[in-house]
């Protein structure tokens, strides 16, 4: 059982861990060749748009990968990676767009909803409670004398 | 006050609904191009090896208003679009550069043999690097460029005519400007 669980865990790892990276393309280094999965699972594939170029199987995605370790070989720092190839693709080729002025809304709108969700329900379900006993006037003479005659025992007929 | 309230469900429906509604007129396979007014990359390509026709580079683009061409013998729409390049060059006196991207060599020259050669310079990009620079994504690509060698325009996929009126349109504005 442990067995058949180990060998179900390491099938559904295994293609996380290898991405479309070819053989070919590794580097040597593995410090830097780990930099460079990290990066190229942040860049969007331009061609198939929704897979990171560590992910496709589109020979433009190979070609970035390519350029992604051609640029860390070269002594690039993440984000220089980042910039050069934001440069020519624009933001979009990154699939965690960047926090800015244009983008805060973006980033940090979803919790403004749920903010503004929580407001609403808690205005709701505040107008809903009775209100205390203090708060409501006293009956009057008159309105007592009606009570304590609609409490009091029926007469039998 | 406290009736109008009931309308701020339907109001936010309303505005969601026109953003959505504008989103679907617009195509999500087409990608912002970051070039757009950014001078050409330096780049410096060879001719198409067996090829007469010059390479091309940063340089070779500056100095008149061009079209800039990426296209492929192995591309389909890029045969699509040929025939209108084909009556361009024959009725215009646009130049009209050719990208040559990933390409066998004598892949491109029967292509241009088969089809005829509509480009005035062909750099041949056999590793597909300069098209990176470019922003290439997709061929065939097509770029409009000043005569600064700056970038004012550019299309993915193949050039229907409306697209052809677009251009044409902007490179008379390109070369009233001084």
């Amino acid at each position: 059982m442990m067995r058949v669980f180990a060998l179900a865990l390491l099938c559904a790892l295994l293609p996380a861990a290898a991405g479309a990276v070819l053989p070919s393309e590794r580097l040597a280094d593995p410090a830097l060749e780990a930099r460079a999965r990290v990066i190229s699972q942040d860049l969007r594939c331009q061609v198939c748009q929704n897979q990171s170029i560590d992910d496709s199987n589109a020979s433009l995605a190979a070609d970035l990968r390519r350029l992604v370790r051609e640029r860390l070989t070269a002594g690039d720092s993440n984000e220089a990676v980042l910039a050069y190839v934001t440069q020519r693709y624009g933001d979009y080729v990154l699939l965690r767009p960047p926090l800015r002025n244009d983008t805060i809304l973006l980033w940090y709108g979803p919790f403004g909803l749920l903010a503004a969700g929580l407001v609403g329900a808690a205005i709701y379900i505040r107008r809903r409670r009775p209100r205390p006993a203090s708060e409501i006037a006293a009956l009057s003479a008159e309105e007592e004398q009606r009570l304590a005659k609609l409490l009091a025992p029926e007469e039998r007929k | 006050m406290k009736r109008l309230l009931f309308l701020v469900p339907l109001a936010a429906f309303l505005v969601l609904a026109a953003y959505l509604g504008f989103g679907l007129t617009r195509d999500p396979q087409k990608v912002p191009s970051a070039l757009i007014d950014r001078p050409a990359p330096a780049f410096d390509l060879p001719a198409v090896p067996g090829l007469a026709l010059a390479g091309l580079s940063q340089e070779s683009l500056k100095g008149q208003v061009s079209i800039v061409n990426v296209f492929a013998s192995w591309c389909q729409p890029c045969r699509i679009e040929h025939p209108i390049f084909m009556r361009l060059a024959r009725e215009s006196d646009v130049p009209i550069l050719g990208l040559n991207y990933k390409d066998k060599a004598e892949d491109a020259r029967k292509w241009l043999g088969d089809l005829g050669n509509p480009y005035r310079a062909i750099g041949y990009d056999f590793e597909g690097r300069v098209a990176i620079d470019w922003g290439v994504y997709g061929v065939p690509e097509t770029f409009v460029v000043d005569r600064s060698g700056t970038i004012r325009f550019k299309h993915v996929g193949p050039v229907t005519p409306a697209v052809l009126d677009d251009m044409l349109k902007l490179i008379a504005q390109l070369k009233r400007a001084a």
